[in-house]
C-alpha cells in the first residue's frame, strides 16, 4: 500500500469525503434539507456558506443532501448492475453454447437502443420513485457489465489452467470462485468505478430533465434544474452540483486508472 | 462466384434491419407490457373510471398486444407514426420539422468535433508521454466526468453571461438567415463538441498507438522512412477502420448528447420534443420518438461494421 | 581477418527500462560491453539463450531500440563511421540501406495492407539505391533465387495470401534489394516447421554468398548458425562467453557453457521393449471438431505401455495436439474407442468417473498459462491430493514437501507464485502437480518447446527420472525430433491427421523410411559443419534419379 501513487490519493481522499458527507449528511448540514430559511439566491455569507437557492433554502444543506440521494442511487444502481452482469456473464462464459448465444444476442439487442433514449421510453409509462430510477439504471447498466465479465471470463476459461482444472474434475463453482473470479477481479473493479461514474451522470441527467428523483427530495441533477434560471442573472447556483459531480467523478476516475494499470502490469508480469 | 465482401456485407445488412425490428419490438414492449397503466397514468389518481374505460377504448389498449403492436409498425412503416395524445396533432408532421433542426446541429458538432479529436489525437500519439499527452488526457478525464447539461451551464455562465457573446438559449426558425442560425447554436455545438471530442480523442489515440505497435511499424522504421512517411504510408490505412469506428461510436454518443443539449438550450429539435413528452406521459410520440433514435443508432454502428469489413485486406483480397 | 571490417562494434552497452508491478521504473543494463569485427562478405553467428541479448546486440549495429532499450555506451562503427555519433538522420540513411533487417515474425512484420512489392522495394527506391523499375527487376530476380513460385507475380499478393515460408523467403527479398552491406538476420528460421525451415535456411545461405553480403546471424539454435555462419559469438546474460571461428566453436568449445550449448539433447536412453498389457490403447480413432467437415484425426491407432514413453511427433497441423484432446476427452471422437488400464473410456470428459480423472493426467506447453497466477505453489500442487485423496493439514504439506525434492525444487517455493519462478521451475512445477494425483498416464504436449535447450534438457532428464521412480507411462506430443530420440521407446509419426509410421523407436527412426519420415528426419539440423550442404545435395540427387 506504500506504492500509491500521488493522483490515486488525491483520488481515494476526496471519494471518501464525499461519501462520509453522503453517510453523515444529517449531522453535517447546517440545516434541514427541504427549510425555507432566507431569501430566494442569497449571496453567501457567514450564515449561508454557499447562499440559498431559488426558493431561499440553505444551498449547502441541499448540495450535502442531494449528494447523500445521488451517490445512493448511483451506489445501489451500481451494486444491481455488477451483480446482475457479472453473474450473467460469467454464466454465459462457462457455460458456452445457446446459452451464451441466447444471452449475448440479448444483450446485443438492449445495447442496440441509447440507454438514456430507453430509460425515457420506459419512464414515459412507470412512476418516478427512486426504486425504479435504481432497477431501471442497474438492469440497463449491467448490459456492459455483462459484456465486460463475459470477455474477460471467455479469456481466463481458454487458460490452460482452467482446462487442467476441468481435467481433474472440479465442479463449476470451484472454477468460477477459485479459478477464475480471482482473476477477473481488477480489471472488474476499476470498471465498477467507471459505471459508478455513469450511473452519478446518468441519475443527474433524469434528475435534470425532470424525470429522475422527484422535488422536494434534493438531488444533484435535480438542484441544476430548479436553479437554472438563476443563471441569466450570474448567480452560480445551479454550477456547485456541476463542481461536486466534477470531483467525484474524477477522483473516481483517478482510483479506477489505477486499479487498471496496476493490473495491466502484473499481466506484464506474467509474460 | 459472388465476392465474400458482397457477402459479409448484405449479412451486416440483414442483421441491421433485424436489429431494428428486435428494437422496435423492445420499445413497443417497454410502453405497453410494463405493469404501468398508461390510461391511469395521462389522466392521474384522480380520474373516473368510465374516463379510464373512455381513453382505454380510445387508445387501442383493449385489444391484445401483439395487434396493437402489429397495427403501430404497419402504420411506421407507412410513415404514419400516430397522432399525440396530449395535442391530437399528427406526430410525423411535428417531427419533421424537429429532425430537422435536431441533425443540423448534430451536423455542425460532428464537422467541429470529428477532425478536431483525429487531430488532437494524432497530437497525443506523436508526443505519447510528453506534455501535450499528459494535458489531453487530462482535459479528457474533465470533460467524461461532468453531465453534458452541466457543461451546458458552465459555458452559459462562463460564455454567455459573463464575456457576452453568442446567445444562451438557441431558438432557430426557418426564416433565419445560416449565420443567424449558425449564431444561435454556437455554445449547443461547443457543448456537444466538447461531450464527444474527449472520447473521441482517446479512442483515437489508442486506436493509432496499437497500430503503432505493430511489427510491421518497426520494419517500416528500419528501412530508415521518416516518422511521417511511415504514419502516412503504413499506419494510416490500417488505421482507417478503427478511427472510422471510433468517429461512428461517437456520432451514436453524440446523438444521445443532442437529448440533453436541446433541452438545456430549449432548441426546438427531437430530443425536447420526446422528454416534453415523456413527462406528459404521451406514449405515442415517446414510441416515435424511441424508434427513430434507434434507428439512427443502429444505423451508425451499421456502417462502422461495414468500413470494417470495407477496409481489411485479408476480406478484400481473399486468397 | 585481412580486410578492413565492415562493422566493428566496441565496448557496446544497452540499457532498458522495466516496470516491476507496482514500483516505480528502473533502468537496467542488458548487455554489458561487447566487442566484434564483421568483415565484408562474412557472416557472424550470435548466439544465446533467451536474456542472452543477441537480437538486442543486432538491433544496436542499425542504431535501433526497440520499446524502451537504449545504447548506452560504446561504438559501433558502420564502414568505418561511428553510427552512434550523428544523430537520427544520419542513422535514417543508414537503415534500409546499408544495413538491412530480416524479423522472427515475417507475418506480423509485412503491412497487412500493401502489395509485397511495393513492401519490398519500398526501402531501395526511398533511398534512391535504383529506379522504382530496377528495383521491381531486382525484387523478381531474388524472388527466382529464393525459390518463390511465379517470381514474376509473387509480388503482387497481399502478405496473408502467402505461406509462412515462403514470407520469410519474401523479409529476406525485401532486406536483400537495396544491395545492403550488412543483413541482421534475427530468428529467421525459428517460427517456421523443420521441413519448411530447411529449405528457407538453404535459400538464405544461397541469396548471402551469391549476392556477397555481410550478415549477422541471430539465433538461439546452435546447429542452425553452425550451417551459415564464419564465426560465432555466444553470448549470455549480455555478456560474451566465447567467440571463434564456427568450427572451433562446434569441435572444440572452450567454455563450459558453449559446451554445454553443443552437448545439448544427447541424452541417452535406451529402448524399453514393449511388455505385457498397454496401459493406454488408441483403437480406429476419427476425429473432427464440431462446426467442420474435415476429420483432423483419421483412424488412429496406437498402443502405451506401462512406464513407457509412446512420442508422437509431427508439424503443425498434424493432428498431435488433437489427439491428446481427445484421449482427455476434451474432444468425443467421431469413431473409435479408446481403452485406458483395461477399460474403455466414456468419449466425453464429463461422464468419466474420477479415477480416470486421477490416472490420467497432463502436462501444458505454457507452464506461464497451465497455472493460476493467482495460486501459490503449495496451493497449485496441494488441490489434486486434496481432491483426489482428501489429504489436510500436515499431511498435504509434507506431501508436498516431497513432490518439490521430487522435482529438485525446494520446499522454499511453496508460497511463491508462478510469477516469481523461471521458466524451468514452472514447467517443474506442472510436472509435480500431474505426479501428486499418482497417475499410471501423463499426456505431455510439447512441454519443452517454450524452454532453452539446457533448461529442456534438464526437464527431459527429470520426466526420465521420474518415470523410473514412479513408473508412469508417458505420451510425449514435440514437434522436435531431438527429444523423441532422447526419451522415447515407441513412436509414432503423424501427418495430415494420420500416422505415418509406427513402432519402436529403433525400428521408426532406421531405414527404410516413407517419404515424409525421410523427410522429416533428414530436415533436423545437427550439429556438424556442412550438414546443410549434404542434405541439399542429397535431395538434389534424389530428384534427379526420380
Amino acid at each position: 500500500m506504500k506504492n500509491i501513487p500521488i493522483s490515486a490519493m488525491i483520488g481515494l481522499a476526496f471519494t471518501a469525503v464525499y461519501f462520509l458527507m453522503a453517510i453523515f449528511a444529517p449531522l453535517i448540514a447546517p440545516y434541514g434539507m427541504a427549510e425555507v430559511v432566507g431569501d430566494v439566491w442569497e449571496p453567501s455569507s457567514s450564515q449561508f456558506l454557499l447562499g440559498t437557492d431559488s426558493i431561499g433554502r440553505d444551498l449547502l444543506s441541499r448540495m450535502i443532501y442531494g449528494g447523500r440521494t445521488t451517490i445512493f442511487i448511483a451506489t445501489m444502481a451500481t451494486v444491481l448492475s455488477f451483480v446482475t452482469g457479472s453473474v450473467l456473464g460469467f454464466f454465459a462464459a462457462v457455460s458456452g453454447g445457446w446459452i451464451d448465444q441466447a444471452l449475448s444476442r440479448f444483450v446485443d439487442l438492449i445495447m442496440s437502443i441509447p440507454s438514456l433514449i430507453f430509460a425515457l421510453v420506459v419512464l414515459s409509462v412507470m412512476p418516478t420513485t427512486v426504486t425504479m430510477l435504481i432497477l431501471l439504471m442497474g438492469l440497463l447498466d449491467s448490459t456492459r457489465v455483462y459484456r465486460l465479465a463475459r470477455a474477460v471470463a471467455v479469456d481466463i476459461t481458454v487458460m490452460d489452467y482452467v482446462e487442467a482444472a476441468r481435467l481433474r474434475g472440479e465442479k463449476i463453482g470451484w472454477i468460477i470462485f477459485r479459478e477464475t473470479l480471482p482473476n477477473a477481479l481488477s480489471p472488474l473493479v476499476a470498471e465498477m468505478g467507471l459505471r459508478f461514474i455513469f450511473m452519478v451522470l446518468f441519475v443527474s441527467t433524469l434528475s435534470f430533465l425532470g424525470l429522475g428523483v422527484q422535488p422536494p427530495q434534493a438531488d444533484w441533477g435535480g438542484i441544476v434544474k430548479e436553479n437554472k434560471e438563476g443563471i441569466n442573472y450570474g448567480i452560480q447556483a445551479a454550477l456547485y452540483p456541476a463542481y461536486a459531480i466534477a470531483t467525484l467523478c474524477i477522483s473516481i476516475n483517478l482510483v479506477a486508472d489505477w486499479i487498471l494499470n496496476r493490473t495491466t502490469s502484473l499481466k506484464g508480469g506474467r509474460g | 462466384m459472388v465476392h465474400p465482401i458482397v457477402k459479409l456485407v448484405t449479412q451486416r445488412l440483414a442483421l441491421g434491419l433485424l436489429l431494428l425490428f428486435a428494437a422496435s419490438i423492445l420499445i413497443f414492449a417497454g410502453t405497453t407490457i410494463l405493469p404501468g397503466d398508461v390510461a391511469q397514468q395521462i389522466l392521474g389518481q384522480s380520474a373516473t373510471p368510465e374516463s379510464l374505460a373512455n381513453l382505454r377504448e380510445e387508445l387501442g389498449l383493449n385489444d391484445p398486444p401483439l395487434t396493437r403492436y402489429f397495427n403501430w409498425l404497419g402504420g411506421v412503416l407507412q410513415g404514419d407514426l400516430g397522432t399525440a395524445l396530449t395535442n391530437g396533432r399528427d406526430i410525423a408532421d411535428s417531427l419533421a420539422a424537429r429532425l430537422k433542426n435536431t441533425m443540423f446541429l448534430a451536423f455542425w458538432a460532428a464537422v467541429i468535433a470529428v477532425p478536431l479529436a483525429i487531430l488532437l489525437g494524432l497530437l497525443a500519439v506523436r508526443f505519447k508521454d510528453r506534455w501535450p499527452d499528459k494535458l489531453i488526457s487530462g482535459v479528457t478525464l474533465a470533460t467524461i466526468s461532468i453531465p453534458e447539461f452541466m457543461i451546458g451551464y458552465v459555458l452559459i455562465y462562463w460564455v454567455a453571461i459573463r464575456m457576452g457573446v453568442f446567445s444562451s438559449v438557441a431558438i432557430v426558425n426557418d426564416s433565419m438567415s445560416l449565420g443567424a442560425k449558425l449564431n444561435a447554436i454556437a455554445i449547443p455545438v461547443m457543448v456537444l463538441t466538447l461531450v464527444v471530442l474527449a472520447h473521441m480523442m482517446r479512442m483515437t489515440r489508442a486506436a493509432i498507438l496499437n497500430v503503432m505497435q505493430s511489427a510491421y511499424i518497426e520494419t517500416a522504421e528500419l528501412k530508415g522512412l521518416r516518422a511521417l512517411t511511415v504514419i502516412r504510408k503504413h499506419a494510416f490505412p490500417n488505421a482507417i477502420a478503427p478511427i472510422v469506428n471510433v468517429v461512428m461510436l461517437n456520432l451514436a454518443y453524440l446523438v444521445v448528447g443532442v437529448v440533453v443539449v436541446e433541452v438545456v438550450f430549449a432548441y426546438p429539435g427531437m430530443g425536447q420534443y420526446l422528454v416534453d413528452h415523456v413527462s406528459k406521459r404521451d406514449v405515442p410520440v415517446v414510441q416515435a420518438c424511441g424508434l427513430i433514435f434507434a434507428a439512427v443508432y443502429i444505423g451508425l454502428n451499421l456502417v462502422a461494421d461495414i468500413v470494417s469489413i470495407l477496409a481489411n485486406p485479408r476480406l478484400r483480397h481473399p486468397k | 581477418m585481412t580486410d578492413a571490417p565492415l562493422v566493428k562494434v566496441r565496448n557496446l552497452k544497452i540499457g532498458a527500462t522495466v516496470y516491476p508491478p507496482g514500483e516505480r521504473p528502473q533502468e537496467i543494463e542488458i548487455v554489458h560491453g561487447v566487442d566484434f569485427d564483421l568483415a565484408p562478405g562474412k557472416v557472424l553467428g550470435l548466439i544465446g539463450e533467451s536474456g542472452a541479448g543477441k537480437s538486442t546486440i543486432g538491433l544496436a549495429a542499425m542504431g535501433y531500440g526497440r520499446g524502451g532499450v537504449e545504447i548506452t555506451g560504446g561504438e559501433v562503427f558502420v564502414n568505418g563511421r561511428d553510427i552512434l555519433k550523428g544523430g537520427l538522420r544520419r542513422l535514417r540513411a543508414l537503415r534500409g540501406a546499408e544495413v538491412t533487417y530480416v524479423a522472427q515474425s515475417a507475418a506480423a512484420s509485412f503491412n497487412p495492407a500493401k502489395r509485397l512489392m511495393e513492401q519490398i522495394t519500398e526501402a531501395t527506391i526511398h533511398h534512391k539505391r535504383a529506379t522504382r523499375a530496377e528495383a521491381e527487376a531486382r525484387a523478381i530476380a531474388l524472388f527466382e533465387k529464393l525459390g518463390l513460385p511465379d517470381p514474376q507475380n509473387f509480388g503482387q499478393r497481399y502478405p496473408h495470401q502467402v505461406s509462412g515460408g515462403q514470407l520469410q523467403r519474401a523479409m529476406t527479398a525485401l532486406a536483400l534489394c537495396p544491395q545492403p552491406d550488412l543483413v541482421v538476420f534475427d530468428e529467421p528460421t525459428t517460427a517456421l516447421d523443420v521441413t519448411t525451415q530447411i529449405d528457407v535456411l538453404a535459400a538464405i545461405k544461397d541469396a548471402i554468398r551469391d549476392t556477397g553480403v555481410a550478415a549477422l546471424y541471430i539465433t538461439h539454435d546452435l546447429a542452425v548458425v553452425a550451417q551459415v555462419s564464419d564465426d560465432i559469438m555466444v553470448l549470455q546474460q549480455g555478456r560474451m562467453v566465447e567467440y571463434g571461428h564456427t568450427d572451433q566453436i562446434i569441435n572444440a568449445p572452450r567454455e563450459a557453457y558453449t559446451k554445454a550449448l553443443v552437448s545439448v539433447r544427447s541424452i541417452e536412453h535406451a529402448e524399453k521393449a514393449p511388455t505385457q498389457e498397454p496401459v493406454l490403447s488408441v483403437q480406429n480413432i476419427t476425429a473432427r471438431y464440431r462446426g467442420t467437415d474435415k476429420d483432423v484425426l483419421q483412424n488412429i491407432n496406437v498402443d502405451l505401455h506401462p512406464g513407457q514413453t509412446l512420442a508422437v511427433v509431427g508439424e503443425s497441423g498434424s493432428g498431435k495436439s488433437t489427439l491428446a484432446r481427445v484421449i482427455t476427452g476434451l474432444l468425443p471422437p467421431s469413431e473409435g474407442q479408446i481403452t485406458f488400464d483395461g477399460r474403455v473410456l466414456t468419449p466425453t470428459l464429463a461422464a468419466r468417473p474420477l479415477e480416470d480423472l486421477r490416472e490420467l493426467q497432463m502436462i501444458y506447453q505454457m507452464a506461464d498459462t497451465a497455472m493460476n497466477p493467482r495460486q501459490t505453489v503449495g496451493t497449485i500442487i496441494g488441490r489434486p491430493l486434496e481432491f483426489y485423496f482428501g489429504l489436510k493439514g500436515a499431511e498435504k504439506q509434507k506431501r508436498i514437501k516431497e513432490l518439490l525434492d521430487e522435482i529438485e525444487m525446494g520446499d522454499g517455493f511453496v508460497d511463491r507464485y508462478p510469477a516469481e519462478l523461471s521458466g524451468g521451475q514452472k514447467q517443474r512445477v506442472c510436472i509435480a502437480r500431474a505426479l501428486a494425483a499418482k497417475p499410471k498416464l501423463i499426456i505431455c504436449d510439447e512441454v519443452t518447446s517454450a524452454l532453452d535447450p539446457l533448461v529442456a534438457d534438464g526437464i527431459l532428464k527429470l520426466l526420465l527420472d521420474l518415470q523410473k521412480i514412479e513408473n508412469v507411462a508417458y505420451l510425449f506430443i514435440t514437434h522436435d525430433l531431438a527429444t523423441v530420440r532422447a526419451i522415447s521407446d515407441s513412436i509414432a509419426v503423424m501427418y495430415q491427421g494420420q500416422v505415418v509410421r509406427y513402432g519402436g523407436k529403433s525400428q521408426v527412426l532406421s531405414p527404410p523410411f516413407d517419404d515424409y519420415t525421410d523427410l522429416l528426419l533428414s530436415s533436423v539440423p545437427e550439429m556438424k559443419l556442412g550438414w546443410l550442404e549434404n542434405v541439399i545435395a542429397h535431395r538434389k540427387m534424389e530428384s534427379a534419379g526420380h
